[in-house]
């Protein structure tokens, strides 16, 4: 055979292995190089695993995980015990792995016509890994956890919409919301509202992590590792391949790195940017990278000078090479923002909304047009943030001096940035792991009077745009809205977006999965733990 | 006997005051720091309401004093409470890592404190030789890295390029004892790299200190060897010090691991203490902060009371 051949057929090969490429796609370009069937067959099933097979102890190492993590879903704050959380239980609605919302725990879900009214028919049958079967009830409590005065749930806001909600016998539960919400099975999927078994006098067992997931909990230590074995009365097939697993906390990057690469762990998450490239060198590791909603905002108060001033927002917008801050602070891991949170993994992205660039002319025309010669800002940053944002900040302040912006980046300390800084200063850096649905996304950070409007921004169209859009049923409507919406927000927001940032873990070779990742968590949506398998 | 009996009895008293102050201070000082546990728990998720519900659950909106207040009045019952994040036991979980850290501190002076004194012994032997001055060298120039440098090398030489030793402690308590041994093997390395040093130069330079002194001389006119000179004349006398030396570096393989445990992933005290104060868990940090203060309060004790047995007049200050 040709040299050029070989070659030809070991990328097409390598493509197979790495699940890029579909059965049909691979036989009609092995034959097109002269395979015959009989052959390509073969080389098809010898690169790629046919289905996912059981068996294994699968062992994480991840970044996040706390010794004062708890159980209690309400809490749940970081990637690590999200990811149990996940593996321990599950919810009503499931986001899979192509960014689509499929049911869960829900047979199906309907609406009344007005978007306010959704009966969620439960999925008869299932377990929990005590043995209770799962009913309506489980799931009224479940979401009454987070609800009401005593609540401790982080997920209150997202259960403040819901008005009544009540089980309809066994297997229905209807939630009657105060305005209608297409979204409203979005919702459901969030990580904080796991379904648990109700303790039969409103509340529910969260302590002991029983619930209907994949992987029964064995142990569990805050901060260090929880065990898992497969629950073999799991109700999904094709779901929880792996027999054990052990979900280890490893908050070093390098001891990360190294757990992987001596084979101590199967897979980690949050690749250390700076050296990945070294990582990917190993030829008994996979590097994978996913873009998803992850991004990093730069929220101006609008109602506070010089920021009310719409054409000083707009020459700070374009007074920041985005380009720059990807390859230094993201080592070109993401993609530029376009000053509004929608992702390209969500549903309306507006796709041909121009990019925003690097231009000193148009800061200093904005600049000119707002009658202010000199401009001086306060810009709050801490690593906290996210990991580079005050170098990211320092960035910022060279290529906005050029514009004649004097940027006085003020260090701010990352205890407390949360609660002191974030929601608190008139400008300042801020991470959002983003939402599923443009609504969810919008409506937590941008509507008028939301307790996490970081720019205090309140554009008399764009929350009208948002409640007609949100019980919007047709989709075509739908998508005109949210592109509005997008626009609006680029060109009179006050936030800056500069950067969308990729998921970049890693993992052993003999680790398989889906042809497409979830770009909605870290590792798969942080479902790594019931989507893998070995090869 | 009854004099050192006593010194220990009043050593004890004044060892439990100043736990008092520590617990005091540690308070206070987790009370000046930004942001209380409802809001640092919640994170971004805190809003008023919630944040409320959180404190008026767990008594945190009590003004500081009174929470102190009560929390002593457990503790000198013995309850040490429970961790604010997750309702956990906090002797239960503090149990499981002290085991965690005392192993470790323990694996580490077996294979430090001997090699460190006969080194130390060995050097003040052969002093200014190429031993000697080979040693010094390499011990000194362990020291004067950073330990989560040190641990970098050795992972780096004994994990992943040699494959002898796991590159991360994942040890558990099922696990057997030779097996989390071998599993400590590389933090306990890099503990023993990181002490080597003070020990052997205090033991080098106490023993050549004495070798001046008449009775040495004399033992060297009698045509003693220097092997039997060193171990039989000298080194009783330098005990005092030396054992001083080692007993406050078993302190600090105790409270000085943060940095070892965090590259390690070493579920000990330190990392335990460092999540605990990063979430304002107060009666966790307490706990904490409180067994090291022991720590360092009973070795210190430990290392006054070894050196007087071994030299009396220590107990008659001039």
């Amino acid at each position: 055979m040709k040299q050029v051949d070989l070659q030809k057929r070991n990328e097409l090969t390598q493509l197979a292995k790495k699940g890029r490429i579909s059965r049909r796609d691979f036989m009609g370009r092995a034959m097109a190089m002269g395979v015959t069937v009989a052959a390509a067959s073969t080389m098809w099933s010898n690169s790629v695993p046919a289905a996912p097979k059981r068996g294994g102890k699968m062992r994480f190492g991840s970044n996040h995980g706390s010794t004062t993590d708890s159980l209690d879903p309400g809490t749940f704050e970081n990637g690590g015990i999200i990811h149990q959380g996940y593996g321990m239980r599950n919810h009503l609605t499931e986001v899979d792995s192509d960014g689509s919302l499929v049911p869960e725990l829900c047979e199906k879900w309907e609406a009344s016509d007005d978007a306010v009214e959704w009966v969620f028919t439960l999925r008869k049958g299932v377990e929990f890994h005590n043995g209770k079967t799962m009913d309506a009830q489980d799931v009224v409590d479940s979401m009454n956890h987070h609800r009401g005065k005593d609540t401790k749930s982080a997920a209150k806001p997202l259960l403040a919409p819901v008005k009544e909600l009540k089980a309809d016998g066994k297997n229905k539960v209807v939630f009657t919301l105060s305005g209608g919400n297409a979204d409203f099975p979005y919702t459901v999927s969030d990580y904080h509202l796991a379904i648990m078994p109700s303790t039969g006098d409103g509340k529910v067992d969260w302590r002991s992590g029983v619930g209907t997931g994949a992987y029964v909990k064995q142990t569990f230590e805050p901060g260090v590792r929880g065990t898992y074995k497969r629950n073999p009365n799991y109700f999904k097939s094709g779901r929880g391949h792996f027999d054990e697993i052990e979900f280890l906390t490893i908050g070093d990057v390098v001891a990360r790195t190294n757990a992987l690469s001596t084979g101590e762990i199967d897979a980690m998450n949050r690749c250390d940017l700076k050296t990945v490239h070294l990582l990917k060198r190993n030829k008994k590791l996979k590097v994978e990278e996913v873009t998803g909603t992850l991004h990093y905002t730069i929220p101006m108060h609008t109602d506070v000078a010089p920021f009310d001033n719409n054409d000083v927002r707009l020459a700070l917008k374009y007074a920041v090479d985005r380009d720059v801050l990807l390859q230094v602070i993201l080592k070109g891991h993401g993609v530029v923002g376009n000053d509004h949170p929608i992702s390209t993994a969500n549903r309306y992205h507006a796709g041909d909304l121009p990019q925003r660039t690097y231009d000193l002319d148009k800061a200093k025309f904005h600049l000119k047009k707002a009658g202010v010669t000199k401009l001086s800002v306060d810009l709050s940053a801490a690593d906290a943030a996210f990991t580079g944002a005050v170098d990211a900040a320092v960035l910022y302040r060279e290529q906005a001096a050029k514009a004649g912006i004097d940027i006085n980046v003020v260090r701010e300390p990352n205890d407390g940035y949360w609660s002191n800084v974030w929601l608190k200063k008139p400008w300042c850096m801020v991470y959002w792991g983003g939402r599923p649905t443009e609504d969810m996304m919008f409506t937590q950070s941008l509507a008028a009077g939301a307790d996490w409007n970081e720019s205090h921004f309140a554009h008399k169209k764009f929350n009208e745009l948002l409640i007609a859009a949100r019980a919007e049923l047709d989709e075509a409507k739908r998508r005109t809205m949210y592109v509005d919406m997008q626009t609006i927000v680029n060109m009179e927001g006050g936030t800056v977006v500069p950067l969308f940032a990729n998921y970049v873990f890693a993992m052993s070779d003999k680790v398989q999965h889906g042809p497409k990742m979830a770009g909605n968590w870290d590792m798969d949506g942080d479902k790594a733990i019931e989507r893998w398998w070995f090869g | 006997m009854s004099q050192i009996g006593k010194m220990v009895a009043q050593r004890l008293a004044l060892g439990l005051l100043t736990l008092f102050i520590v617990s005091l201070i540690i308070f206070g000082c987790v009370e000046l720091l930004p942001g209380n546990f409802a809001q640092e728990m919640l994170g971004r998720g805190a809003t008023p309401e919630t944040v409320a519900a959180f404190n008026r659950e767990l008594g945190l909106d009590l003004p500081p004093h009174e929470r102190y207040v009560n929390w002593l009045f457990d503790m000198l019952q013995g309850d040490f409470g429970r961790s604010l994040a997750n309702q956990r036991e906090i002797s239960e979980l503090l149990g499981i890592r002290l085991q965690n850290t005392l192993f470790l501190a323990a694996v580490a002076a077996v294979i430090a404190i001997p090699l460190a004194v006969s080194l130390g012994i060995l050097a003040a032997l052969y002093r200014d030789s190429i031993f000697d001055r080979g040693v010094n060298a390499m011990t000194l120039t362990a020291i004067s890295f950073p330990e989560f440098f040190v641990a970098y090398v050795l992972i780096i030489v004994l994990g992943v390029t040699l494959n002898l030793f796991p590159a991360i402690s994942n040890i558990s308590e099922e696990l057997g004892f030779w097996e989390k041994v071998y599993r400590t093997a590389l933090p306990a390395l890099t503990m023993t790299l990181v002490i080597l040093a003070y020990v052997m130069r205090m033991t080098r330079a106490a023993i050549i200190n004495l070798l001046a002194s008449p009775y040495i001389e004399m033992a060297r006119l009698k045509g003693l060897r220097p092997g039997r000179i060193i171990l039989k004349h000298a080194l009783p006398n330098a005990l005092a010090p030396i054992i001083n030396v080692v007993v406050l570096n078993l302190a600090y393989l105790v409270v000085g691991v943060v940095l070892v445990e965090v590259v390690f992933v070493y579920p000990g005290l330190g990392q335990l203490l460092v999540d605990s104060v990063a979430k304002r868990d107060i009666p966790v940090v307490q706990a904490c902060s409180l067994v090291f203060a022991a720590t360092y309060v009973l070795l210190n004790l430990l290392a006054d009371v070894l050196s007087i047995m071994s030299n009396p007049r220590l107990l008659h200050p001039r």
